[in-house]
């Protein structure tokens, strides 16, 4: 292994504490990772560009901080891949949709201010489904990404790019955002550790808005540990942010460290019947419900109580998203109105502001968003708002009732993270249903703003799967502390990290 | 639930101004039918005396401290728009008479 091999497959810790020991700059390792997104993107396309002058200015920035004697921050000097739905200044802003290209946003979002006041090195914008809607990045105006662990599957949706690139070598961290299940889906079929965070926990501002009230950011990393420090870097309260949670982050690091050592003693862990269990098993690969058996097993050796709930409103949740993400979506993407930014079509002189519009939408939307903005039309029509949109919304009240029952009985709840392993590429593209499928396990505590992780449970047919680790608003430190325990119970059983085992191109 | 048909779908994007294709009329008549059908049972829940969820940490009467802070420079903001002049946005007639 080389040096900048260990560099591209090492954890955000590791890096950091070589940054911080002096044993290699910022910029080196902002440099070995860059040399393998040249060398390795191509067949991956995690990126659709890469700020090479701007990551090498943030990293001799960590350097000449650390050289004038000042104290870095955990994660400084540490390279990410940032989802394009985050809007970045200066910086081509796309949102994964043709009607965005060459958008250059005059702000920054509040997490990318975050992440860039942390020292942490963003490498560039990765690839995504148009305005975040799809689970396999096949809905992206710029072509799709592929899964690492095998170049002809999906590396999951909507935050594909990012996973593919922080599963990939090409970064060790990376921001996503999960709306239905857009950090949780793409983080399991790639081996990777990836959280939603509780809705109103991290910052909207300048996240460009699908279904707002659903979208949250959050973290993917390598070990549950990164993407502790990761999450912590980016929440909080914040005034541009009407929905943000006024309330301490929740101690996620802690958590990761005092769950690693693995007691789970007295920790009841409820078993949701309706994700994957008996009587629910349709949809579900036999692969991934033994894999995800076996974690919960090993939560059970580890001291944890484990019992079965039911949440009976969960087998409404595909539903009530379908109406209340399509709703949102229409009303949000009435902004592209060929105006303020982005494309303009048709505009001679002779159509009118309507028509231009209407031309516009049409040329710089893909098909899977014109699906959604005309379901949202619908929805939200007179005539049908009650049954869908005010329906769907009882809906979840009802999810959270099924949440708050469970928890009575369980400290945090678990399910498959998604009910089969990455799919090949096109096998999908034709069915949306199918598609949509992909988020059965991750909808409900979407629906409800819980929290929630993705931590890897295995393989199946020599794929990823994902453990869902579902805890109440606000707690999404249990999150953290029961993922670490099983992340190093699997790990020790293993012998290495399961990310070791994904094949060498 | 009735079938949503060829003039709905085109009713539905006059009304989103998407100016779609005789063929996409086509593919998405067939396609937002399904899906519609499908998601049609959310109706089927008996909730009539259940109120709306939005947050899970319901927060109210948000406000913020009204005090200056920056903005966005008006070249920067016009920098990105499709057509700009005069510091303004240029936009295509919006009234019915020809320019």
């Amino acid at each position: 292994m080389t040096a900048s091999s260990s560099l591209t497959s090492g954890t955000a810790v590791e890096i950091a504490a070589l940054i911080a020991a002096g044993e290699v700059s910022a910029v080196e390792v902002t440099q070995a990772h860059l040399d393998r997104i040249a060398s390795d993107d191509g067949a991956l396309h995690a990126f659709l560009r890469v700020d090479t002058d701007g990551a090498l200015a943030s990293a001799k920035a960590v350097d000449d901080q650390r050289a004038a004697g000042e104290s870095l921050g955990p994660l400084a000097g540490v390279p990410l891949a940032l989802k394009d739905v985050v809007v970045t200044r200066g910086l081509e802003t796309t949102s994964g949709s043709k009607i965005l290209v060459g958008w250059i946003p005059p702000y920054d979002a509040t997490i990318t201010a975050r992440i860039k006041a942390a020292g942490i090195v963003i490498l560039g914008k990765t690839n995504m489904d148009e305005f975040a809607m799809g689970s396999s990045t096949e809905n992206s105006g710029f072509g799709p990404s592929h899964n690492p662990w095998d170049l002809d599957r999906i590396p999951g949706g909507s935050s594909g790019g990012s996973s593919a690139a922080v599963a990939g070598g090409l970064a060790p961290l990376g921001i996503g955002t999960d709306t239905g299940g857009s950090i949780r889906q793409p983080a399991a079929v790639t081996g990777l550790v990836g959280h939603k965070p509780t809705y109103g926990g991290v910052s909207r501002y300048g996240l460009i808005a699908f279904s707002s009230s659903l979208d949250q950011a959050g973290p993917f990393g390598r070990t549950v540990l990164d993407t502790a420090l990761l999450h912590e870097t980016i929440a909080g309260h914040d005034l541009s942010d009407s929905t943000s949670i006024p309330a301490p982050v929740p101690p996620v690091v802690a958590a990761a460290r005092a769950g690693a050592s693995g007691d789970l003693t007295g920790l009841r862990v409820g078993v949701v019947r309706e994700l994957g269990g008996h009587g629910f098993a349709d949809g579900y690969e036999p692969g991934v419900l033994t894999s995800v058996g076996e974690a919960v097993e090993v939560m059970a050796g580890l001291g944890a109580e484990i019992v079965e709930v039911s949440c009976p409103h969960f087998g409404y949740a595909l539903a009530a998203y379908y109406l209340i993400a399509p709703s949102e979506a229409s009303s949000n993407l009435a902004r592209f109105d060929a105006v303020r930014y982005g494309l303009r079509v048709g505009d001679d002189g002779v159509r009118g502001l309507d028509e231009v519009m209407a031309l516009t939408r049409q040329a710089g939307f893909g098909p899977e968003v014109k699906r959604r903005i005309m379901i949202g039309t619908y929805a939200l029509s007179s005539g049908y708002y009650e049954a869908y949109y005010g329906q769907a919304q009882k809906v979840r009240t009802l999810i959270s009732r099924d949440f708050a029952a469970a928890f009575g009985a369980a400290d945090v709840l678990v399910s498959p993270s998604t009910p089969t392993v990455a799919f090949p590429l096109g096998a999908r593209t034709d069915n949306p249903l199918a598609m949509y499928a992909a988020d059965l396990c991750t909808l409900p505590a979407s629906l409800a703003g819980t929290p929630a992780i993705s931590v890897p449970s295995g393989l199946s047919d020599g794929l990823p799967v994902g453990l869902q680790i579902m805890a109440p608003a606000l707690a999404d430190d249990r999150c953290y502390r029961v993922a670490a325990a099983v992340e190093s119970a699997l790990d020790a059983r293993r012998g290495h990290p399961l990310l070791h085992e994904i094949p060498i191109r | 639930m009735t079938a949503l048909s060829r003039d709905d779908v085109a009713h539905l994007a006059h009304l989103a101004r998407l100016a779609v294709t005789d063929e996409e009329l086509d593919l998405f008549a067939g396609q937002l039918d399904v899906i519609l059908s499908s998601v049609a049972h959310v109706a089927d829940v008996a909730a009539d005396d259940i109120p709306p969820t939005t947050h899970a940490v319901p927060l109210t009467n948000i406000t913020r401290p009204d005090a200056l802070g920056p903005c966005l420079h008006p070249d920067e903001v016009l920098a990105a728009a499709p057509a700009a002049q005069g510091g303004r946005f240029r936009v295509p007639r919006i009234l019915n008479e020809p320019a």
